[in-house]
């Protein structure tokens, strides 16, 4: 247990020990250790901000899907409204047009009665005068006695 | 070993003669170097810190390999440990400091528990060396090289940080107060402290593990006393390596906690 040279020479190889390590051993591996603390706090970060988007994005589909049922009601309540708009309308139309058609078929039937009746009363007329002529062919002359039988003709007409 | 008698004596100061070499040309106690401390150390240095570099060097911040999980779990253990005791910028030098000073001296310590005598007859038979001393921290230069670097740079930081007059003020004021009655108590009781710090910080090292070495070689010479002290040199060798797993690691750690602490204690003022 003597001391000599030697603890001159560990002094010296201590300290290019201590130098090697604070030049070549220490930094790299601070570096990456620092590095991946940050990475893990940033994906830490990125996780939280995520959660509090996907919150965000679920609050907003909410509230658009709320909106748009809202919006459909609306255009149904719309349609139902129109739709049975459309119905009274034809109906009313309908109806107008049935009364046009009743109409014009009452005045056709009464047309058709008045031109029968009217040829019918010109047969009865014709065969009246016929008649009246097959009586009177001897005693009337039926020059003499047009406006006589035009008399009788108007008023069987 | 060879030529002599092996008696309890020639054996364990066989395995305490260290390897030396003469420096200084003329024949000065002083200028002898304890080659099989110093090469040693310096492999053992340059394996521990060597690996680590070569792992750290390829070090990437995404998903760590095995390797540098492992290095990396060492690191922030002992970084933690620093960071809860010096309170500057470690990364400049306290922290790798630390780390140096737990990885080689935890090295140095391990080389303990290598059987002894396999490790004597390897070097003997292979490498050629009849004296060749493989834990570099029995040696008491060792042990003093490290805390004399660290007493130094302590007395560095006192100076840096305080600068030379206020580690002055302090060496005179603390711990007992200003009293001009009182400097020369507190000058005695710093220098206390200043010789002290050290001496406990080496010889608490150089102690522990060269009274581990010497148990084993007692243990040992146990085993050449017949079968059943053979029997009860294993059991006994194989418990104390296991004891010696902890002291080796704890007293790396208690040294490289030391060092801190020192070192932080000059950055501070009382």
């Amino acid at each position: 247990m003597n001391i000599n040279f030697t603890l001159i020479s560990q002094a010296l190889a201590f300290s290019i020990f201590i130098w090697f390590t604070v030049r070549y051993v220490w930094p790299p591996l601070l570096r990456a250790i620092e590095e991946r603390q940050k990475t893990i706090a940033d994906g830490l970060a990125a996780g939280e901000r995520g959660k509090h988007d996907l919150e965000l994005a679920s609050q907003r589909s909410a509230e658009v899907l709320k909106e748009t049922k809202q919006r459909g009601a609306e255009i149904i309540a719309q349609a139902e409204k129109r739709a049975s708009e459309i119905i009274d309308n034809a109906k009313v139309a309908a109806k107008e047009e049935g009364d046009r058609i009743l109409t014009g078929a009452k005045a056709e039937i009464e047309h058709e009665m008045f031109s029968a009746r009217e040829t019918l009363r010109q047969h009865a007329a014709d065969l009246a005068v016929a008649g009246a002529t097959k009586i009177l062919r001897r005693e009337v002359d039926a020059r003499t006695h047009a406006d006589l039988l035009a008399d009788i003709e108007k008023d069987l007409k | 070993m060879a030529a002599e008698e092996l008696t309890p004596t020639s054996y364990i100061k066989h395995h305490l003669t260290y390897n030396t070499v003469q420096v200084g040309g003329n024949e000065s106690a002083f200028w002898t170097l304890h080659i099989d401390t110093l090469i040693t150390s310096i492999i053992l240095g340059i394996i521990g810190l060597g690996t680590i570099w070569l792992i750290v060097r390829k070090a990437t911040p995404g998903v760590p390999s095995k390797r540098q999980a492992f290095v990396e779990l060492t690191v922030e253990f002992i970084d933690n440990q620093v960071k809860n005791t010096f309170h500057g910028n470690r990364h400049t030098l306290v922290a790798p400091m630390a780390l140096t000073i737990f990885v080689w001296v935890l090295l140095m310590n391990t080389m303990d528990i290598v059987p002894i005598d396999i490790a004597a007859e390897m070097n003997k038979h292979v490498f050629g060396l009849e004296y060749w001393k493989i834990v570099p921290t029995t040696d008491v230069n060792t042990t003093f090289a490290l805390a004399l670097s660290v007493w130094l740079l302590m007395i560095f930081f006192n100076m840096k940080v305080k600068g030379i007059g206020g580690w002055m003020h302090e060496l005179f004021c603390t711990p007992f107060g200003k009293n001009p009655l009182m400097w020369p108590l507190n000058l005695l009781f710093n220098f206390i402290e200043y010789v002290s710090k050290p001496l406990s910080h080496s010889l608490r090292l150089f102690g522990n593990i060269y009274a581990g070495e010497i148990i084993f070689l007692l243990i040992g010479m146990w085993a050449a006393t017949g079968i059943a002290g053979s029997f009860f040199s294993i059991l006994l060798g194989a418990g104390w390596a296991i004891f010696h797993i902890l002291i080796v690691t704890l007293q790396a750690f208690i040294f490289m906690m030391l060092t801190v602490v020192y070192i932080s204690m000059a950055h501070e003022s009382h």
